[in-house]
C-alpha cells in the first residue's frame, strides 16, 4: 500500500519562506542558479569486478551503479533479444530516511523510470545481446545503489546508470557440448553496444518557481516534482510526475523548455565518458 | 506490430473508433454495502472496483499526522483480471501505480479536516484491457466522493496512445501492446491541474502538448458524468 509519507523532516518547511525568497532573486542557497544543476562528476571503471560502473556525484548526493551480465534463456516472446534489467536500492547508510529491507515506492518507481526510459528508446542495442539465436542471451543487470541522498535520485542515477552502460565490456564465454554456456568471469571482450544516450532532467516546483535539480530540502518542499527523459536528439522518451501538488499545463511547457536546457550538461558530461574510452 | 492494431484508410481504429474517442464509459457509486463509499467504472473491457474506509483509526499508532489524515491507497489486479493468471502478490508495478495514484487524489482531499486519522482507498482491477490506472483514479475519485469526504475537486484520468504515428485517445490492451507512446494523465478540471503525469515511450514535444490537451477535453467529460452520477443517487425524492 502507498501510504502519504509521515516521516519527513520539519526543518525545510521551516526553511521554505526563505528559499522562496532567494528563487526570487534566481538563486539558490548554495549560490547557484534556479535553472542550473549541481556541481557533478561522473567516474567510471571504479569496480573491478563488475563489467561496468559508475559514481555520480551531484552535488552532495552520490549513487554507485554496477553492471553484472550473465547468460540467459531469452522471452519467449523476444528470441532474439537479450534482456536489460534495471533495479534499484535506497541503501540505508545513505540517509536516515531509510531503512533496511526490500525496495520501497520510491526505490521502485527511480528503477522503473529509469528502465522505461532506456526500453522506449532502445537506448541499449539488445540484438547484439545474442549468444545464441532462441536459446542464449546476455541478461544485463543495472544495479543502482544510492550511497548518499540529497535529493534528485533520478537524475544522478540514470548518470550513473548510461555512465555504467557506456563502460560496460561483455567477457568472454565459452559453449560446451551439452549447450551450456560458461562465462569467463575477468575476461574482457567487446563493448555493449549503446545506440542512445538518455539523460533525465528533473525540475521542482516550489511556490510558484520551477528550480532545476531540488536537493532534499527543496524536494521536501516542493509541491511536485516532474522528472523528463530525453534522448540525444531532445525527443521526450519518459516523464513522470512525482509528488503529490497538482501541475498546471503552462507549468509542464515551461519545465519541458528549463529542462531541455539544462539536459545539455548532462549530455555533455556522458559525452565525455563515451569519449574518454574508460 | 499486427498491421490491423493501428489507423485504417478511414481514419478509424482497431475496433472501429475515432482517434479521440473514448471506449463506452460506465460509472456506479455505492456499490459495496460495507466500504464508507464505493464506485464501479468501465472503459469498455476494463472494470476497476474502488471503496474508500475512513476517516478511521490507523492500524499502525505510529502511522499519523498531526495536522491531517493520512491517504493509504493500494491498486491491486485480481488473478483472474488478464489472459494469463496473474499472481496476486503485489508487483512491482502495482506497487508504483498505487503510488502515483496516491499523488493523484492525495490534494483534492481535505484531509485537513480529519488530523491522527487514516483514509483508506482500496483499487482492484476486476478485469484489465488497458487503462485500468484510469479507470481506477475515475472511480476511487468518485469512491470517495460516495464516502462524503470534503473534496475541493473530482478527479478524471486517461491515457492518451500513439499508434503507427496518430495520437489516440483510451488506449486498450491490443493497442497499448503495439503502440509507440503510452502517456496517462488524471486531472481536476474544476481547478485546473493535472494530478498525474506519465509517459512510456516517445514523443515529441508538439505531441506531449497535443496529447495532454485530448486527455483533458476528455476528463472534463469524465468529470461531467462523475457528477451526473453522483447527482443522481443522493438525489432526494420529495413526499
Amino acid at each position: 500500500m502507498s501510504v502519504t509519507p509521515f516521516k519527513l523532516p520539519v526543518v525545510p518547511a521551516l526553511k521554505r519562506q526563505s528559499y522562496l525568497n532567494l528563487y526570487k532573486r534566481g538563486v539558490r542557497e548554495d549560490g547557484r542558479s534556479i535553472r542550473a544543476p549541481r556541481q557533478l562528476e561522473i567516474k567510471v571503471g571504479v569496480l573491478e569486478k563488475a563489467e561496468g560502473s559508475a559514481l555520480v556525484r551531484l552535488g552532495n548526493t552520490q549513487v554507485l551503479a554496477g553492471v553484472k551480465v550473465e547468460a540467459t534463456s531469452p522471452f519467449k516472446d523476444t528470441p532474439n533479444q537479450g534482456v536489460l534489467v534495471v533495479h534499484a536500492e535506497n541503501v540505508p547508510l545513505a540517509s536516515p530516511m531509510f531503512e533496511p529491507g526490500p525496495p520501497d515506492e520510491n526505490a521502485i518507481e527511480l528503477a522503473r523510470v529509469i528502465d522505461r526510459s532506456l526500453r522506449e528508446v532502445r537506448a541499449v542495442d539488445l540484438e547484439a545481446l545474442v549468444l545464441r539465436p532462441g536459446e542464449k542471451v546476455w541478461n544485463v543487470w543495472v544495479d543502482v545503489y544510492v550511497l548518499d541522498h540529497d535529493g534528485n535520485l533520478f537524475d544522478a542515477s540514470m548518470l550513473a546508470t548510461m555512465a555504467a552502460l557506456l563502460s560496460t565490456e561483455l567477457p568472454d564465454f565459452e559453449e560446451l557440448e551439452t549447450g551450456e554456456v560458461v562465462v569467463k568471469r575477468g575476461t574482457k571482450g567487446r563493448r555493449l553496444k549503446v545506440d542512445h544516450s538518455v539523460v533525465t532532467v528533473t525540475t521542482a516546483k516550489v511556490g510558484n518557481y520551477i528550480i532545476v535539480d531540488p536537493n532534499f530540502e527543496e524536494e521536501v518542499i516542493s509541491d511536485y516534482r516532474l522528472v523528463l527523459s530525453f534522448d540525444e536528439n531532445l525527443r521526450i522518451v519518459g516523464a513522470q510526475k512525482t509528488g503529490s501538488g497538482g501541475m498546471r499545463a503552462e507549468e509542464l511547457q515551461e519545465a519541458i523548455k528549463v529542462s531541455k536546457e539544462a539536459s545539455q550538461i548532462y549530455f555533455k558530461a556522458l559525452e565525455q565518458v563515451r569519449g574518454g574510452g574508460k | 506490430m499486427k498491421a490491423k492494431v493501428g489507423i485504417d484508410e478511414r481514419g478509424l481504429r482497431h475496433d472501429g473508433r475515432r482517434p479521440d474517442e473514448m471506449r463506452p464509459v460506465s460509472m456506479r457509486v455505492g456499490v459495496l454495502a460495507n466500504a464508507s463509499g464505493s464506485a464501479m467504472v468501465e472503459f469498455g473491457k476494463t472494470k476497476v472496483l474502488a471503496a474508500v474506509y475512513g476517516p478511521r483509526e490507523p492500524t499502525q499508532r505510529f502511522m499519523v499526522l498531526p495536522e491531517k489524515a493520512i491517504l493509504r491507497v493500494r491498486y491491486h489486479m485480481a488473478p483472474f483480471s488478464t489472459a494469463e493468471r496473474k499472481n496476486p502478490a503485489p508487483s512491482r508495478r502495482e506497487v508504483e501505480l498505487s503510488k502515483v495514484i496516491r499523488e493523484a487524489l492525495e490534494d483534492v482531499i481535505i484531509t485537513s479536516e480529519y488530523p491522527r486519522t487514516v483514509i483508506d482507498v482500496f483499487v482492484e482491477v476486476l478485469q484489465a484491457d488497458g487503462g485500468t490506472r484510469a479507470a481506477g483514479i475515475t472511480a476511487a475519485s468518485l469512491a470517495l466522493a460516495d464516502a462524503g469526504l470534503p473534496m475541493k475537486a473530482l478527479v478524471g484520468s486517461v491515457a492518451v496512445g500513439k499508434i503507427s504515428g496518430t495520437l489516440v485517445l483510451d488506449v486498450d490492451e491490443t493497442e497499448d501492446s503495439a503502440g509507440e507512446a503510452d502517456m496517462p494523465v488524471a486531472a481536476a478540471p474544476d481547478l485546473g491541474l493535472i494530478t498525474l503525469f506519465q509517459l512510456n515511450g516517445v514523443l515529441t514535444e508538439e505531441e506531449v502538448n497535443r496529447g495532454l490537451s485530448m486527455a483533458l477535453k476528455a476528463i472534463e467529460q469524465l468529470v461531467a458524468m462523475q457528477k451526473s452520477v453522483l447527482r443522481q443517487s443522493y438525489e432526494v425524492v420529495e413526499e
